[in-house]
């Protein structure tokens, strides 16, 4: 009863974060904040789904191959987001800085 | 509405056949193409599925199973289909060699142009 | 509305909003983008209609292999389309016609997912009751796709292997003889987080592909799953580490003998059981018993596969490579 319990509390956060990193990539202004949107989908989000699941399978070969496929996943997908963001950077987009409006602070 | 699956494959191999028959560019075509047969896919796929069935792998725990002589055929044609579209490709590579462009307009004018 | 109906929907819309997305995209790189997700999406289908052998493959395939390979043409070819000039109109009202002709044809169709629809009624209840005991495998997909039908996967293997030959021969055989480092299929090398992860990753995608290869009795899998995962580890190395470097790891002349090897093990195990006094591809010739003969030759024949897929991806992918090479590696 308890392990059903966070394992729907694992899989609802889990797919709440996902919907919140689609939401993000539509949001925000520019590429390398939607990237990071998109990069929490692909970890904290794919993790708690994984997470949710173990919990709620029944035998030891599940268990292991859903773990599997979470390394798999925390390895990969952290890398291809480097790898785009360095993509970016060589061609000579650059970070987004907010306009400034303190200065009529000084 | 039991029929919803197979209008929606209508609806995307329409889509595919589209981008095929009306956009000039050769690669883009070969995307249609491969939206069409992916379409074809789902089709057959669907026709196989048995409500409340599972995955055809014997298994002690269950006794109805999806039909999977579909699943034999489109294997068969998901590979085949990547050979093709391998092939298509090669030849737009060399298409691009030959005439200078991929669109099918200008290549249809250069080919008027030396008869 | 059952749940696994409305997942059924919503995947069906995904697919058409994604397809609509790439007719309506002018940018050649984002419809291939968008064609992989494509892929992903009907593989995803594909298991909630229990099919996950095909599922597999469409995701392997599909959204791997195809991907890289209109990347690499787009690299050649450009990546923006013209505005066309075709009459968008008359290909509405073709499209829109031959669209309600078929859907008036759907009308006839059975029900989906009814058990008793005639697809259902000849031939599967067959295979399904017997199979196991003629063959002795679990996986029904495997059984009939290297059994009772294993003169249709031969003949795939040899159109596959055809494939393999024509885009050589289109694209020449590269003179794989130059010492410059590549730098346009880049040695990232000096980009070390890739090097590293990559490093610590190909090893166990080639352990899974093995895994791949040889359960697929058992689960979903089999040769053409497994050669294209193979295939797919070569790749990255070859993309992280060089095409060079990948060309003195995997010799391409091996390759191009290892694609025919397949089709010729493939055959070889039809005419063992020619020469035994049987038909071509009956494997109870194969043992002492028939049912160890499937087993032997379906582990046999799905090597072949494998065997001949792998070395055919390999291939084509170095053939596209090498082209993009003396296209903008020329001038570096």
């Amino acid at each position: 009863m308890i392990i059903d319990i966070i394992s729907w509390f694992c899989l609802l956060v889990g797919g709440f974060l996902c919907i919140s990193g689609a939401v993000g990539i539509f949001r925000f202004p520019d590429f390398f904040t939607r990237m990071h949107a998109a990069s929490v989908t692909d970890s904290l989000g794919s993790g708690l789904i994984i997470l949710g699941l173990v919990l709620q399978s029944s035998e030891w070969i599940v268990v292991s191959k859903l773990i599997f496929i979470l390394l798999f996943i925390f390895l990969t997908s952290p890398t291809s987001s480097h790898a785009l963001a360095k993509a970016a950077l060589h061609s000579g987009l650059r970070p987004w800085t907010k306009p400034s409006a303190s200065r009529d602070d000084k | 509405m039991s029929q919803y699956n197979y209008w929606v494959v209508i609806i995307l191999m329409m889509i595919g056949f589209y981008i095929v028959i009306s956009h000039g560019n050769l690669v883009k075509k070969l995307i249609g193409l491969s939206i069409f047969q992916t379409s074809v896919f789902i089709l057959y796929i669907s026709m196989g599925k048995v409500t409340g069935g599972t995955a055809p792998i014997l298994d002690p725990d269950y006794t109805v199973f999806s039909n999977p002589l579909p699943h034999v055929l489109i294997l068969t044609a998901i590979v085949v289909g990547i050979a093709t579209t391998a092939v298509g490709l090669a030849l737009v590579v060399r298409i691009k060699e030959a005439y200078g462009t991929i669109e099918e307009s200008e290549i249809q004018q250069k080919d008027d142009e030396e008869c | 509305m059952t749940i696994e109906f409305l997942i059924d929907i919503i995947i069906l819309g995904f697919l058409v909003i994604t397809a609509v997305g790439i007719a309506v995209s002018k940018d050649l790189f984002a419809s291939v983008m968008l064609a992989g997700i494509y892929s992903l999406l009907s593989a995803v289908f594909f298991v909630v209609m229990d099919a996950v052998d095909v599922a597999f493959t469409e995701a392997s395939v599909g959204a791997g292999i195809s991907t890289i390979l209109m990347l690499s043409t787009l690299t050649l070819t450009g990546q923006f389309e013209d505005p066309s000039r075709h009459n968008k109109i008359l290909g509405f009202v073709v499209v829109f016609i031959t669209g309600s002709l078929l859907i008036f044809g759907t009308t006839d169709m059975p029900i989906f997912g009814d058990a008793f629809a005639p697809v259902q009624l000849h031939l599967a209840p067959h295979f399904i009751e017997n199979s196991y005991a003629e063959i002795g495998l679990p996986n029904i997909v495997t059984s009939v796709l290297a059994s009772y039908r294993g003169y249709d996967t031969f003949g795939e293997t040899v159109v596959i292997f055809t494939a393999g030959i024509g885009v050589l021969s289109l694209l020449g055989f590269s003179s794989g003889s130059s010492t410059r480092l590549s730098s346009v299929i880049a040695p990232m090398s000096q980009h070390k987080i890739l090097r590293v992860v990559s490093k610590i990753l190909i090893p166990p995608i080639l352990i899974f592909a093995l895994y791949v290869q040889f359960h697929g009795d058992y689960g979903p899998g089999g040769g053409f799953q497994a050669g294209v995962i193979f295939a797919a580890a070569i790749i990255l190395y070859a993309m992280v580490f060089g095409l060079d470097t990948a060309r003195r790891v995997i010799n391409q002349s091996v390759v191009q003998v290892l694609s025919a090897l397949g089709v010729l093990l493939y055959g070889s195990v039809g005419l063992i059981s020619f020469l035994n006094g049987k038909n071509f591809l009956d494997y109870s010739a194969l043992a002492h018993d028939p049912l160890h003969g499937q087993h032997y030759g379906i582990l046999l024949v799905e090597l072949g596969v494998g065997i001949t897929v792998t070395a055919v991806m390999v291939s084509v992918f170095f053939t596209f490579a090498s082209r993009v090479d003396k296209e903008h590696g020329g001038n570096a």
